[in-house]
C-alpha cells in the first residue's frame, strides 16, 4: 500500500464532503481505497489521526472521524 | 448550604435504598470542606453544579448535556468521553464534565492502597464521583476538564500502573470472574486469559478498528458471574467435558440437614427441610438426574451444565476435570435492536498458552465483521442478517449438533452445492422414470 497516496485520497475525500458532513464513520473510509484491506485502511486512518490530521469524535458508544478542526463541535470545544 | 436547590432530586433520597444523590451531595460537602487540603484542579463546587443541572433537566423532563465529544489523550481513539452541559453560565463547575474509562484490575480484586491512590487521584483531577464500575466491568471516573485528561493519564499509567479502557467503536474494555483466584467451579484461569486478550489487542482496545463497540467478558463457568452470555459480543464460558463428580456419602449429608444447601446462602430464615427432590432433582432442565436406592445419579450426557445442582449442593457435587471452555458469539443489550443473548459457537476448547485456537476464532469473526458488518452493527446483528452458516463458513467451524437449539424448528444450516454429490443438477428423464408427472 502506498501510505502517501492513501493518506491524500483521504484527505481529498474529506475535503470533497466538507460542505455538507464533517464526520464519518470508519467504514466509510474503506470506500476511499476499496482496494486495500481493510486492516492496512483502519491503520492508515489511525495513523494519520495521530500525525493530527484526522480526529476522533466520540459520542461514547461510536466513533467517528473527520478532519481535525472541523465541524461545529471543534471550536467550541478547543475553548479550555 | 447547598448551591442549588433540588426538591425533585431530594425525593428521590426518601426511599428505602441507597441514593446516588445522597451520595453526590456527601461528595459535594467533602469538597466544600476540603478537610485534606487538596489543591482542585477541577471546580470545587462540580458535585454541587451536578445536582444542580440534573434538578434542571427533572424540571424540564429533557437533558441539559451535549452529545459526545472530540477529547481524549494523545495515541488513544477511546477511554475518554466527552461531555459538555449547555448550561455552562448557569453551572461552571460542569461546563466541561468528560467521563474517564479506566481499565478495571482484573477479577476486580483491588487492595484498599491501590483504590486510595485511584480515588486520591481523581479527587485531585477530576470531581470525586466515580461508578465502580461501569456494565462493561470498567472503573468509571465522572467528571473532568480538557487540561486534566493528560495530567490524569499520565499519573494514572505512571504512578498507578493502570491503563484507560475502551470506549467508541473499539474492543471494550474485557471484563473476567474472579475464576481460580478464588472460586472452585472455575473451569479455567479467567484472569489469565482475560489478561493476556487485553495485552495482545491493545490497538482494537485504544483505537476505532470496528464497525462499533466489541465486547469480550470470560466467565469460569457457567453460573456466568459477569454475564458474558448476555452482554458480549463473544463469550468464553468454562465447562466441562466428562462426568459431574459425586461424592454420595456428602450427598447424604444434605439429605440429612448436616450440611445446609447453597453454602448457607439463604439460611437467613427457616425454609423448612432440605428436599433434595423437591430443590435439586426437580429443577434439573434436562431430567437429567435420579434419586436412585439411596445414590444420585446423574445422565452427565443430558446434562447441560446450568450449575443449579452444584450450586444447591457445593460439597457432595463438583464439575468435572476435563475442563476448557465454550466460545458463544452474538449477545448484546437492547440499544439499536433488541436485546440478545449468545449463541453458542465453539462447544468446547482446553485454554492452553499462548491461546492460538482462540485467538484464530477471534480474529476470523473479526475480519468478517470489519469487512461485512454496517455502521452500528454489533456482531449478533450481523449473524442474525446473514445467518450463522456463513459465521460457520468464515471461521472454518464445522457445523454440529450443539448448535442446534431445537431440531426441526428453525434448521438454518443448509447443504451447499459443493457438498452434495452432483450438485443441484439432475437428469430429468432419468427422475421421470421413477416419478410421474
Amino acid at each position: 500500500m502506498d501510505k502517501e497516496a492513501g493518506k491524500k485520497a483521504i484527505v481529498e475525500f474529506l475535503q470533497k464532503k466538507s460542505k455538507s458532513k464533517s464526520k464519518f464513520y470508519l467504514k466509510d473510509f474503506y470506500e476511499v481505497l476499496p482496494n486495500e484491506k481493510v486492516r492496512d485502511v483502519k491503520n492508515l486512518v489511525n495513523e494519520m489521526v495521530k500525525d493530527e490530521t484526522l480526529e476522533y469524535w466520540s459520542s461514547g458508544s461510536t466513533t467517528l472521524i473527520g478532519l481535525k478542526g472541523t465541524g461545529k463541535q471543534a471550536g467550541a470545544e478547543d475553548e479550555a | 448550604m447547598a448551591k442549588h436547590a433540588t426538591p425533585l432530586l431530594d425525593q428521590l433520597e426518601s426511599g428505602p435504598w441507597p441514593s446516588f444523590v445522597s451520595d453526590i451531595k456527601q461528595e459535594a460537602a467533602s469538597r466544600a470542606k476540603n478537610v485534606k487540603g487538596v489543591d482542585y484542579q477541577v471546580p470545587a463546587d462540580a458535585c454541587d453544579d451536578v445536582l444542580g443541572i440534573m434538578e434542571l433537566s427533572y424540571v424540564h423532563k429533557r437533558t441539559h448535556w451535549k452529545h459526545g465529544g472530540i477529547v481524549g489523550v494523545f495515541g488513544y481513539g477511546g477511554g475518554v468521553i466527552g461531555r459538555y452541559c449547555d448550561q455552562p453560565e448557569m453551572f461552571p463547575g460542569v461546563a466541561h464534565f468528560h467521563t474517564i474509562r479506566v481499565n478495571q484490575p482484573g477479577g476486580k480484586f483491588y487492595s484498599t492502597a491501590y483504590l486510595n491512590q485511584l480515588c486520591d487521584l481523581w479527587e485531585l483531577r477530576g470531581s470525586g464521583l466515580t461508578n465502580m464500575h461501569g456494565s462493561t466491568g470498567d472503573i468509571v471516573f465522572i467528571g473532568t476538564t480538557t487540561p486534566q485528561l493528560e495530567e490524569f493519564f499520565y499519573e494514572l499509567t505512571h504512578k498507578i500502573g493502570q491503563d484507560l479502557g475502551g470506549s467508541g467503536s473499539n474492543l471494550r474494555t474485557p471484563s473476567d470472574c474472579i475464576g481460580e483466584a478464588r472460586c472452585e467451579y472455575a473451569c479455567y484461569d479467567t484472569q489469565a486469559l482475560c489478561y493476556a486478550m487485553t495485552q495482545d489487542y491493545q490497538d482494537e482496545l485504544h483505537r476505532p478498528a470496528f464497525p462499533y463497540k466489541f465486547k469480550f467478558k470470560f466467565d469460569g463457568c457457567p453460573n456466568c458471574c459477569v454475564a458474558s452470555i448476555a452482554r458480549s459480543d463473544m463469550s468464553f464460558i468454562g465447562t466441562w467435558r466428562d462426568d459431574i463428580r459425586i461424592d454420595q456419602e456428602a450427598v447424604k449429608a444434605y439429605i440429612g440437614g448436616e450440611f445446609k444447601p447453597n453454602a448457607g446462602a439463604h439460611a437467613g430464615r427457616d425454609w423448612g427441610k432440605f428436599d433434595i427432590q423437591k430443590e435439586v432433582i426437580d429443577l434439573c432442565p434436562t431430567k437429567c438426574m435420579w434419586m436412585d436406592g439411596g445414590k444420585l445419579v446423574i445422565d452427565n450426557r443430558e446434562c447441560t451444565r446450568c450449575m443449579h445442582c452444584i450450586n444447591v449442593m457445593p460439597r457432595a457435587l463438583r464439575i468435572g476435570e476435563d475442563k476448557g471452555l465454550s466460545i458463544l458469539v452474538g449477545a448484546k443489550a437492547p440499544i439499536l435492536d433488541g436485546a440478545q443473548m449468545g449463541s453458542l459457537l465453539v462447544p468446547f476448547i482446553k485454554v492452553e498458552e499462548p491461546y492460538d485456537e482462540i485467538k484464530e476464532v477471534i480474529e476470523n469473526i473479526w475480519d468478517w465483521w470489519m469487512e461485512e458488518g454496517k455502521n452500528r452493527e454489533r456482531l449478533g446483528e450481523l449473524i442474525k442478517r446473514q445467518g450463522f452458516q456463513k459465521m460457520l463458513e468464515v471461521t472454518g467451524i464445522d457445523p454440529m449438533p450443539q448448535h442446534v437449539q431445537e431440531p426441526r424448528h428453525n434448521p438454518y444450516i443448509f447443504w451447499r452445492e459443493d457438498e452434495v454429490p452432483g450438485g443441484w443438477q439432475r437428469d430429468i428423464k432419468e427422475f421421470r422414470k421413477y416419478h410421474q408427472r
